[in-house]
């Protein structure tokens, strides 16, 4: 079952075409949905009608395409915005959280990994709904009490970033705990010995060496921010991030222009991906 | 002394997003929501507490029934998943080598960087009456009509298989690849044959993989929306769509809460069982994916 052990060739055959069979398993739906981006039919289905560009740059009915498709468009625009405040405020969590784990002992750290983790093993839809009675609770008891109405507290773009923002630091506090656990401490008194402040010391030593994990990090959060749909479903008000519209487009039945969506997030993850692989490959992890 | 008190300062400041980060997005919620889902109206804005929705839960046979299914569903798809990844995941960790391998275990991870959505629509085009397979079957003289795949259970299940794949494939990669294949020769020359080598060596090395495999699928899959509702229609009925309907459709916060507090329930119960049954902690299952 290794190379080194002799095996008949008609089980290495079956071996051989039930992995080049689940490849094709694995590349078939989004092929598939790359390609039917340039049929010129209304619908993404056969038969091919013809190389087209419409469902990119048409701009009018009923061939409306991607780039004058104001609902696209705007959704695209808030996935950006969202993605971008959620990768921020969960990649500074993140490091914070990976230095309070490597760096430090306080009571109930145990405890305290193991309740970091969790944002892990909570479904989505959970995390979202829970999210949604609490703010409501803190924004009822207000408005009744006080009298102000606090409207961020209300589903829209404040809650759909908190939301993601609740499990996306998990898994950015796991990928940059990962390399500080590698780094070399002597580096850092080394800088100590020769006068520089603790901060000093880190700011200089530290987070360089951990820059190819926080980009990483970023990257990936990037991704699962924009990507989402679980938690932004239970959240979500009037501004609809893409995946909400594209869900709702995709329930009703659409023209090939969800195709055209599909292959510039293709694109777009790839583009992602690559940068990721070459950060890390130039810094080596 | 000077340092110690500059290094407590510093802790605080450290365990300040962290401690507000866990209280405030993930245990005040859910003991909020877990308050809600004991809470029973009574009358206009006046509220009483009592299980009365999780009773409600299980004496209406179709919320009950709905959870079984997704529950059962879930394990299906979650051993499905592993019978399938795992020959690929031995494929890639033990037959190919060099370049191949890191090909291989590459082209596994790329549908991942593409959201479920568009995974799930390849599926949709694929599949529907009009769609491609459909179209091939009827040019091949198959059948003589349209066939309509969508919106059945097989259906469903391709799609949550599909979207699990790679939950299940890196870590059983990871765990086969530490296998010395100096382990695999011993069981042969020992008069084992591909059989017993497999049942005695590889799947007891490969444990710790199989079950964070199996976990993250399981709660993965236990928690979809997209793939049921989409690729199964209307009669998927997932357990999560129940809470959706509830929460937003219905406007009863009161039982969607108890809902979400017994899907959280049954998924921390079926983690927690992995853990148990494999000697593992919740931390080195979820460092290792």
């Amino acid at each position: 079952m290794i190379p080194s052990i002799p095996q008949s060739r008609i089980s290495k055959i079956a071996y051989g075409s039930y992995v080049g069979l689940f490849f094709v398993y694995l590349i078939l739906p989004l092929s598939v949905a790359a390609t039917f981006a340039f049929n010129d039919s209304m619908f993404p289905s056969l038969p091919w009608e013809g190389f087209t560009l419409d469902w990119f740059m048409n701009d009018t009915e009923p061939k409306l395409g991607l780039f004058h498709d104001r609902t696209l468009t705007k959704g695209i625009a808030i996935s950006l915005f969202v993605a971008l405040c959620t990768t921020l405020i969960s990649v500074s969590v993140g490091t914070t959280n990976a230095f309070l784990f490597e760096r430090y002992d306080f009571p109930f750290k145990g405890l305290c990994y193991v309740l970091m983790i969790l944002p892990l093993v909570i479904p989505g839809v959970i995390l979202g709904i829970s999210i949604l009675v609490f703010s409501s609770t803190i924004a009822n008891g207000v408005e009744d009490n006080l009298g102000y109405d606090l409207d961020f507290l209300r589903p829209g773009l404040t809650l759909v970033v908190l939301g993601q923002f609740s499990f996306i630091t998990t898994i950015a506090t796991l990928v940059i705990s990962a390399r500080l656990r590698k780094f070399d401490l002597s580096l850092e008194e080394a800088a100590l010995n020769l006068g520089a402040t603790k901060w000093a010391a880190v700011r200089t030593i530290t987070l360089p060496y951990l820059m190819p994990a926080i980009i990483g990090a970023a990257v990936v959060s990037f991704l699962m921010s924009f990507e989402n749909f679980n938690t932004t479903l239970m959240l979500v008000g009037s501004d609809a991030p893409l995946t909400i519209t594209m869900f709702d487009r995709m329930k009703e039945g659409s023209t090939p222009v969800l195709n055209a969506v599909s292959l510039m997030l293709m694109i777009g993850s790839g583009v992602l991906a690559l940068m990721m692989v070459l950060v890390q490959r130039d810094k080596g992890v | 002394m000077h340092v110690r008190s500059t290094t407590k300062l510093t802790l605080i400041l450290l365990l300040a997003p962290f401690v507000i980060w866990l209280t405030a997005l993930v245990i005040l919620p859910h003991v909020d929501m877990f308050m809600l889902s004991i809470r029973e109206k009574i009358a206009p804005r006046t509220y009483q507490t009592s299980f009365a929705n999780y009773q409600e839960f299980f004496t209406e046979p179709l919320y009950w029934n709905t959870l079984a299914r997704t529950a059962v569903m879930s394990i299906f798809a979650t051993i499905l998943t592993l019978f399938i990844a795992f020959p690929i995941s031995y494929y890639i960790a033990k037959i190919a080598r060099g370049k191949v391998k890191s090909i291989l275990f590459l082209l596994c991870l790329l549908p991942f960087w593409v959201s479920e959505l568009v995974r799930t629509f390849g599926w949709m085009i694929l599949l529907r009456e009009t769609g491609i397979i459909s179209n091939l079957l009827q040019w091949a003289g198959v059948v003589d009509g349209p066939v309509e795949m969508l919106y059945n259970d097989a259906t469903v299940m391709v799609g949550l298989v599909y979207t699990s794949m790679l939950f299940m494939v890196v870590p059983l990669v990871t765990t086969l690849d530490s296998l010395d294949d100096s382990y695999i020769e011993a069981g042969y020359d020992l008069g084992g044959n591909g059989f017993t080598v497999m049942r005695e060596i590889v799947i007891p090395h490969a444990m710790p993989g199989i079950v964070s495999g199996c976990i993250v699928v399981f709660m993965l899959t236990l928690g979809n929306y997209l793939t049921p509702i989409l690729l199964g229609g209307k009669n998927s009925l997932w357990f999560t769509s129940q809470i959706y309907n509830q929460f937003i459709t219905r406007f009863n916060w009161e039982l969607g809460s108890a809902f979400g507090f017994l899907l959280l329930i049954v998924s921390s119960l079926m983690v927690w069982l992995g853990l148990k049954l494999s000697r593992q902690t919740l931390s080195s299952t979820m460092a290792e994916g």
